[in-house]
């Protein structure tokens, strides 16, 4: 009998390898499995490439996970915002690398990555800092800049439901990056708030098919 | 002269957007031009982090965490809208299937480069969010804004001295001076100021501007 199904957040992060790359679900707080990100900093994996669209927001979650000096390297859109003062204070004192990538782009290298194409042509960034350096073509008499696929040895993500053969419905819009890092990781860990029985989710609504997903742990959310 | 009161311009931006479009108005000024939006009129509003149909902000104490806009502001979702993931959200973006989408700028240069992301200061920490997908991707872009920085030079320039957010993609700029599209005869003058005449606007505006 298959069963993604793990006991505890313990089980759901054994593995994570110093040195990894981890995809983090979430736009802002929608989305952000929060408890996987602090499992993590107990789970203690260091040296780490985070790739998420932002890079925290106050002092917890992934920024707490910054502030625990886990990770070297982080890959996103939007860093810089009101409360990310953790980022703010180890990108400018040069303790933290940052790949600065247009929204859209992270979004289709992630996408790329997890359906197996090489590489893409994208005609956002043509002509701004962000594609200096890169391959350009022009294609049709639009210009394009050449980009590559984000893989990921695991990917932390939230949904609202699994089953055990991990089949994931999420939660209004804190979808966002989740359906797309499953497909991208070697080992996508999805912390939900709900397990329910195989069968109870509808086929014709299932939003992450269970090939995409290795693990689930449920948390305690409270949600109506 | 009269200039235009930022409701002003977002009301004029919400009288040019017709019904059944397709729309994403950008962080900043562009998000008053929800609030003059004709009810009777049905028209989407797309946010980047996966949402069509997108509705005002919820009445206090209804807010839903997972139910946000692109500035993370608590929002709600009309009967009939959608949620999607996020390389989604940006296709349709990038794949053209936006009708309009209006954004706030630094710069807009008369061939419609925009600047609108990142100021070039060297200590400024960069973040770009959607604003490049944004910029290329919707059929027409529109950009509200000032018409002069604080310190009275023109923000619509010969070329940007800011980095670029996008390479000739604006069509329309509105300002508490003037409404300009961007056309490949030029700029041309669409509406203005009560009591500005098309030198006087020029001579602020510094590149040169035709009559409607």
């Amino acid at each position: 009998m298959v069963n993604k199904i793990v006991p505890g957040l313990r089980d759901a992060l054994a593995g994570i390898h110093d040195g990894a790359t981890i995809m983090i679900g979430g736009f802002g707080n929608a989305g952000m499995p929060r408890e996987l990100i602090d499992g993590l900093i107990d789970q203690g994996a260091t040296d780490l490439t985070i790739v998420n669209n932002n890079a925290g927001n106050g002092d917890t979650g992934l920024a707490a996970l910054l502030a625990a000096r886990r990770v070297k390297k982080i890959i996103c859109s939007f860093p810089r915002q009101a409360d990310s003062h953790v980022f703010d204070g180890l990108y400018r004192s040069g303790e933290l690398q940052l790949e600065l990538t247009p929204q859209g782009n992270l979004a289709e290298r992630i996408r790329a990555a997890g359906a197996g194409v090489g590489a893409f042509f994208s005609p956002t960034g043509y002509g701004t800092l962000l594609a200096e350096g890169k391959e350009t073509r022009l294609i049709n008499g639009k210009n394009y800049v050449l980009e590559y696929p984000i893989h990921a040895d695991f990917a932390l993500i939230k949904a609202l439901k699994a089953d055990r053969w991990g089949n994931l419905v999420y939660r209004k819009a804190a979808r966002n990056f989740g359906p797309i890092m499953a497909m991208a990781a070697k080992c996508t860990i999805a912390q939900v708030d709900q397990v329910v029985e195989l069968g109870e989710l509808d086929p014709e609504v299932i939003v992450s098919p269970g090939i995409f997903v290795q693990r689930i742990v449920q948390v305690n959310g409270v949600l109506a | 002269m009269k200039r235009f009161t930022r409701d002003e311009i977002a009301s004029r931006v919400a009288r040019d957007i017709p019904e059944g479009s397709y729309v994403n108005l950008g962080i900043g000024l562009p998000t008053l031009v929800a609030n003059h939006l004709d009810p009777a009129r049905e028209v989407f509003l797309h946010s980047e982090n996966g949402i069509l149909g997108m509705g005002p902000a919820p009445a206090k104490g209804q807010e839903d965490e997972d139910l946000i806009n692109a500035g993370k502001q608590p929002v709600t979702l009309l009967t009939g809208g959608a949620y999607f993931h996020h390389a989604d959200s940006f296709s349709m973006m990038r794949g053209g299937h936006l009708d309009i989408c209006v954004l706030g700028a630094f710069q807009v240069s008369k061939q419609g480069d925009l600047a609108n992301w990142h100021t070039g200061a060297p200590d400024a920490i960069p973040a770009v969010g959607g604003a490049m997908d944004l910029a290329i991707g919707a059929k027409r872009v529109f950009v509200m804004m000032e018409h002069q920085t604080k310190s009275g030079e023109s923000k619509i320039v010969e070329h940007c001295t800011y980095p670029l957010t996008g390479m000739a993609c604006v069509s329309r700029i509105y300002t508490d001076l003037a409404v300009i599209d961007i056309t490949a005869a030029g700029l041309v003058v669409l509406e203005m100021a009560e009591g500005l005449t098309i030198p006087e606007l020029e001579k602020i505006t510094g590149v040169p501007l035709s009559a409607a």
